[in-house]
């Protein structure tokens, strides 16, 4: 356990060395920040003194290992826009976005585990015919085309949902304030938390379907059949906890692209969430913010990636927690 | 009367090429206590016999004629419920391969303990003691630790104790093995074959050994039916099969056995293979097969003939049978 955890660290190490390479290297290529930062009034010999002092004349390799040895201490640099710590302004945004994917997450299980399991216990069903057709159309529709259809239908038509912002919020613990927390704050979750399922939705369904249908062959399966075992058991049991264990690992990485995803559902529901800031902060050219974004979302799959691999020792016996299979 | 007794047993796969008949006519019986052997090549449809009277054959495989009488009942009529209180409690099954048949995520305890609880009013902790003295049983060693550990932490000789022990959990009448030790490793096959007997013995247990390996069948069984292409071909007492063999297949298998080859000399197979099912020739099925086709045999199923304690399915033999008798 211990040694795994260790293992996990080292490797989340060069994971966001690399990060923070690539989303360092990017902002070269973003335009000129002083275009922001200064007005037009401003000279070209002040601009260049401006530049001089925020090092951008510098070397690569040297503007990289000041901003590095300042990463490590938690400074990730000034957004440009806002004259604040980059960090701060987005961990200050980071609760909203998280609500938003945690919604999506448990809609995503909360349906697709279901939905898979029937879908290959009753495959000539008209109900599962039914799920798989749906879940086609699902993966083949753009997100934001999902997004606006359900504004337009349960916001702008039937009227029953909100369609931008958080609602009202709860403090939570740690300054978190929470739409989890208020009848207001959840009615605005629906429709984005929605949206944003949307993506993985069918993919899930489809994924447990078919491990479920090959598990459900097994020999153990029929072993638990020949033993006169109840169907609950032997679906909810014996032949879902196999079928979870791939369903396990896709997730895991699944729920690290999500957070990627939010960008436009964020965009489309006015979602004052990270993903939103990201897209105004690429508007500005803030580059700090950008960077701090990135790296922020790298620590966050990193995280997931670990919390997952533990789940899944935890649920396969023969996967001993270093990682190698006995 | 009979502990089991399957008759006139017909399965039916219904493929997208067109409806097959993978059984046609099976009957054979067990008493109580006694060991019969189900053999025949591969895909003589052994397996779907032993899954049949179960009722465990999956889509798109079903039973499509015939019964299954145990203890008085005809299986082949039972409701879902009244099947599964069968299965595992009355009648028990013996997979083949023991890497494949527990379940790698549940610990041997959890996958013994679900068996009684689903038969009996018992508490886990009841249900644990009962376990353990069923691994002791089948001489696993140190069974209060095993119990705890999962299926890959035991080799496959091991496991296929514990299937054995998972067998005999509810002192079941009949236990039905499906090729218990062919996928084990040659040096514990007869450890694990002796050790399934001596149990079956000492529990007074039926046992329906199903095999490709004569040899197996001549040593412990009472009983054995030979199987070809779906149909029984010739059954009785082992003893008279063995030294005896009246149907031209059953000579073949027998004459292929290894300690009927002299030594250096290739074994003597039965030429040709077995059909498919798509593909199973007129009359009888093995025919094509046969060194003594005679006129009827392209033509016409051959009915079951007496001889002896046995009964043959052969044209040849009906009418050697005749010729004697018209002679005698
Ligand atoms: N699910 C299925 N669908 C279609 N045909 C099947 C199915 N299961 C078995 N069969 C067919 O039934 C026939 C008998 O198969 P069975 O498994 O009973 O043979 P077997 O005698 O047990 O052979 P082996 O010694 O290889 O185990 C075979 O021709 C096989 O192709
Ligand atoms: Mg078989």
């Amino acid at each position: 356990m211990i040694a795994f955890l260790i293992r996990r660290l080292m490797q989340a190490v060069v994971v966001m060395f690399v990060i923070s390479l690539i989303s360092f290297s990017i902002q070269d290529n973003l335009g000129d920040p002083l275009r922001e930062l200064v007005g037009q009034s401003v000279s070209e010999e002040e601009r260049q003194a401006l530049r001089d002092e925020l090092g951008l004349n510098d070397p690569f390799l040297v503007q990289y290992v000041r901003f590095a040895g300042n990463a490590l201490q938690g400074d990730l640099g000034t957004s440009y826009f806002f004259k604040e710590p980059a960090l701060d302004v987005i961990l200050k945004k980071l609760p909203a976005t998280l609500e938003l994917v945690f919604g999506a997450t448990l809609i995503i299980i909360l349906l697709s585990v279901p939905l898979g399991v029937y879908s290959a216990i009753k495959p000539h069903s008209w109900f599962s015919k039914t799920v798989m057709g749906l879940s086609i159309v699902g993966i083949s529709v753009p997100v934001f085309l999902t997004a606006i259809m359900s504004i337009f239908l349960f916001s702008v038509e039937l009227n029953w949902l909100p369609s931008y912002g958080r609602g009202e919020l709860e403090p939570m613990f740690w300054g978190w304030e929470s739409g989890y927390l208020t009848r207001d704050g959840l009615l605005h979750l629906v429709l984005p938390c929605f949206s944003l399922a949307s993506i993985m939705l069918p993919l899930f369904i489809r994924l447990i379907r078919a491990e479920m249908m090959e598990v459900l062959q097994s020999e153990y399966v029929k072993y638990a059949w020949a033993k006169g075992l109840s169907p609950m058991r032997i679906y909810f049991l014996h032949a879902l906890k196999n079928t979870m264990l791939p369903v396990i690992t896709v997730g895991g990485v699944q729920i690290g692209t999500m957070v990627a995803y939010t960008i436009l559902t964020e965009t489309v529901f006015q979602w004052p969430g990270m993903g939103f800031l990201f897209l105004e902060a690429v508007n500005r050219v803030d580059t700090p913010l950008i960077v701090a974004y990135l790296i922020v979302v790298g620590a966050i799959f990193v995280v997931t990636n670990t919390v997952v691999d533990l789940i899944y020792g935890l649920v396969n016996p023969t996967v001993n927690l270093t990682g190698k299979k006995s | 009367m009979a502990l089991l007794e399957v008759k006139n047993l017909e399965v039916t796969f219904g493929l997208r090429q067109g409806a097959v008949k993978a059984l046609r006519d099976v009957s054979f019986s067990i008493e109580r206590g006694e060991r019969i052997g189900i053999v025949g090549e591969s895909g003589a449809g052994k397996s779907v016999a032993a899954f049949s009277i179960l009722n465990l054959i999956s889509r798109p495989g079903y039973i499509s004629g015939g019964e299954v009488l145990f203890e008085g009942k005809d299986l082949t009529k039972l409701s879902p419920q009244e099947m599964r209180d069968i299965r595992g409690n009355r009648i028990a099954m013996i997979f083949q391969d023991p890497m494949m048949t527990l379940n790698p995520v549940l610990t041997l305890g959890q996958q013994m303990v679900e068996c009684l609880k689903a038969h009996r009013k018992i508490s886990t902790a009841e249900a644990r003691e009962v376990a353990l003295e069923k691994l002791r049983l089948v001489h696993i060693p140190s069974p209060e630790t095993r119990i705890d550990q999962y299926p890959h932490e035991l080799s496959g000789g091991m496991r296929q104790r514990i299937i054995i022990a998972i067998a005999l959990l509810l002192d079941p009448p009949l236990i039905i093995a499906d090729e218990p030790t062919t996928a084990l490793d040659v040096t514990i096959q007869a450890e694990i074959m002796e050790l399934l007997l001596e149990l079956c013995d000492s529990q007074n247990v039926g046992l329906i050994l199903i095999t490709h390996d004569l040899g197996v069948v001549s040593q412990v069984t009472q009983k054995a039916v030979v199987m070809y292409a779906g149909r029984v071909i010739e059954q009785g007492p082992t003893k008279e099969i063995i030294n005896d063999a009246q149907h031209p297949y059953t000579q073949g298998l027998i004459n292929a056995l290894p300690q009927q080859t002299l030594p250096g000399k290739r074994l003597n197979q039965i030429p040709g293979s077995m059909p498919s099912l798509q593909k199973i020739p007129t009359g009888c099925a093995f025919h094509p097969r046969c060194e003594f086709v005679i006129e009827p045999c392209s033509r016409e199923l051959p009915g079951f003939t007496r001889s002896g304690g046995c009964s043959v399915a052969c044209h040849m033999v009906k009418a050697m049978k005749e010729k004697a008798a018209a002679a005698g």
